[in-house]
């Protein structure tokens, strides 16, 4: 089969099949049941840390921090 | 140790550059290999005069020097580009202001229009991409800017770029694509400066003290990971000579337009539209002080542009040689976009429920809206005239000229503008605008310009189009080329006075946030004694 012709039976049959199911399940997973919280305190960051940076989390690797 | 390598380099560099422009081929060439010499030498000269100095830098405090400039950068470039293009909306109206018997044609429109068009997108709209980007990933991340000074080697590469693609234009140094006309040693620059522009923002994230990434953060992110793919994919060319500025495309024919509008259209899905929505994601709820209207609408629209966009470039080949089915896919995909467009549209005034009443008392406020407003409008817009039927009448006429138009100045530069009114008194620590009148003045200057514009471009552009196709009984076409030419000149001179009504707005704003940081006392001693870097 022609390179061509390869490339584009993958782009229109399993390429687009996987890249659709990749967009239905992060919208599906955006509704996932007690995201709300999680997006409300998300949506809510840009109140936070307007004059300076927030606290260094504890240990050493950089990652996520509870206090505000 | 590390001041001695930096010294080297930049030694090397100068050294290089004026040879380089001692065998130039061309004059394009030429200039700009001294241009690149002296930025080299005088970056030399600074980084010799602070040998050895104190660095260590206080993560506890954001790095905002970077986007003071940045600020500063994005006002002055917009003024440039802004007025740029008013010449050239007036070259149109009457061709003698091209000057060619005096200049030699160096300033006449093929040379002046990719000037506009760089100027305004990468020259405006990009400083207003990489600071607004400083700005909200160091305070959605609640982190110190990562990589020292990267970020102001960022900064600088970027004006370095402008200065040298603004030269080689006017000198007539192209490649000849729309949106990428920097000839082939500019593309490499900016590759290494937008990689670096990458790890700054992509460091900062990783060394963020707050567990989420905020949503403005992943458009900023697209924007530059999709830019960088778009721009090394398009500019792929071999050089004729490294002392030359001509470079031959590795594409050819059909599939050379191809990548160049998937380029072209990517430019305008990531540069000048997910870019600018990380601004309005960001930017919109803190002035109105509310969140955004719905998290989950904002990833979804995320999502959904991400997977659309990157297919909707064949719509500007229309009844071209590209195959039939790719420019199909290509309208296809057009029209589906607006969904999500109109999604993050809504999104973004809906922000404001429970606080309209903001857009009585905060002129800075209206401007965002309007420039959501745009963002619907040209979003709309861009679908239609993807249609094929539709676009066997609009292509190649001004009403094109008119969308983009409406698209840039409206959503664009209306976003900027409420960017820069919002960012000049906190990053210069004043308590507020010195005039919300003058951004009243402001705004309303450039909507009626805009509303000028656009609408003359839609009645010349449909002209046009229905005059090209108008023929008579026998078959014959009536009009001549230049009879639509005639036939637009009011329209013309309506286009270029809707243009000069958004550069006299421009420079309201530039005077208003002069005289926010000039003629304003410093708040009183929040930071006392903290060094501002």
């Amino acid at each position: 089969m022609e390179l061509y012709t390869l490339l584009r039976e993958i782009a229109d049959s399993w390429a687009l099949l996987a890249l659709t199911l990749f967009f239905v399940g992060a919208s599906i997973w955006a509704f996932r049941p007690g995201s709300k919280v999680i997006h409300q305190d998300a949506a809510n960051v840009i109140f936070k840390h307007d004059k300076k940076p927030g606290p260094v989390p504890a240990g050493s690797m950089p990652g996520p921090s509870k206090e505000a | 140790m590390w001041d001695y390598a930096k010294l080297i380099v930049l030694a090397v560099v100068a050294l290089l550059a004026a040879i380089a422009a001692n065998y130039a081929h061309d004059l394009p060439y030429l200039v700009n290999a001294i241009e690149v010499a002296i930025a080299a030498t005088i970056t030399f000269i600074y980084v010799l005069r602070h040998v050895g100095e104190d660095k260590t830098i206080n993560p506890n405090e954001y790095q905002d020097g970077v986007i003071r400039a940045g600020v500063i950068a994005t006002t002055f470039w917009g003024v440039v580009g802004f007025l740029v293009g008013v010449v050239i909306a007036f070259q149109l109206a009457f061709p003698a202001l091209d000057l060619g018997n005096i200049t030699d044609g160096i300033i006449n429109f093929g040379r002046l229009r990719p000037l506009h068009t760089s100027a305004v997108i990468f020259a405006f709209g990009g400083n207003a991409l990489i600071m607004s980007a400083f700005y909200v990933v160091q305070r959605t991340s609640a982190a110190r800017l990562w990589g020292g000074n990267l970020g102001w080697f960022v900064f600088w590469g970027w004006q370095l770029m402008i200065v040298l693609a603004a030269s080689s234009y006017i000198l007539g140094g192209t490649e000849g694509k729309e949106y990428a006309e920097t000839v082939w040693y500019i593309d490499i620059w900016i590759a290494v400066v937008w990689v670096a522009f990458l790890f700054v923002f992509v460091g900062t994230l990783v060394m963020r003290r707050e567990p989420h990434i905020y949503v403005a953060n992943w458009f900023y992110l697209s924007m530059i990971v999709t830019v960088a793919m778009l721009h090394i994919v398009n500019n792929a060319a071999i050089p004729i000579s490294i002392f030359s500025s001509v470079s031959v495309p590795i594409y050819s024919g059909v599939q050379d337009a191809m990548v160049q509008w998937w380029y072209g259209h990517n430019a305008v899905g990531f540069f000048l539209t997910a870019g600018f929505l990380g601004m309005m994601y960001y930017f919109v709820p803190k002035q109105v002080e509310r969140p955004i209207y719905s998290y989950k609408l904002s990833i979804i629209h995320f999502w959904a542009l991400i997977f659309l966009y990157i297919w909707a470039g064949p719509h500007h080949l229309h009844y071209t040689a590209l195959p039939d089915w790719a420019s199909t896919l290509g309208m296809v995909f057009s029209i589906m976009l607006w969904m999500p467009s109109w999604g993050g549209m809504i999104n973004g005034l809906m922000t404001l429920s429970g606080a309209w009443d903001k857009l009585r008392t905060d002129p800075v406020v209206r401007m965002m809206v309007i420039a959501i407003g745009f963002y619907g409008m040209s979003t709309f817009e861009g679908p239609v005239m993807s249609i094929k039927a539709v676009n066997s009448l609009s292509h190649y006429t001004d009403w094109t000229i008119g969308h983009v138009h409406s698209g840039a100045l409206g959503w664009n530069g209306m976003i900027t503008f409420s960017v820069l009114y919002f960012l000049t008194p906190r990053l210069w620590n004043r308590d507020a605008l010195y005039s919300l009148k003058l951004v009243s003045w402001h705004f309303w200057l450039a909507t009626i310009g805009i509303v000028l514009y656009a609408a003359s471009m839609w009645v010349s552009g449909i002209m046009e189009g229905l005059m090209w196709r108008e023929v008579d009984a026998n078959g014959f076409l009536v009009n001549a080329f230049v009879d639509t030419v005639a036939a637009k000149f009011p329209m013309y001179v309506v286009r270029g006075l809707g243009g000069a009504m958004y550069l006299t707005g421009a420079l309201i704003m530039v005077y208003n946030l002069w005289m926010t940081v000039k003629a304003q006392p410093q708040r009183a001693a929040a930071y006392a004694g903290v060094p501002a870097e």
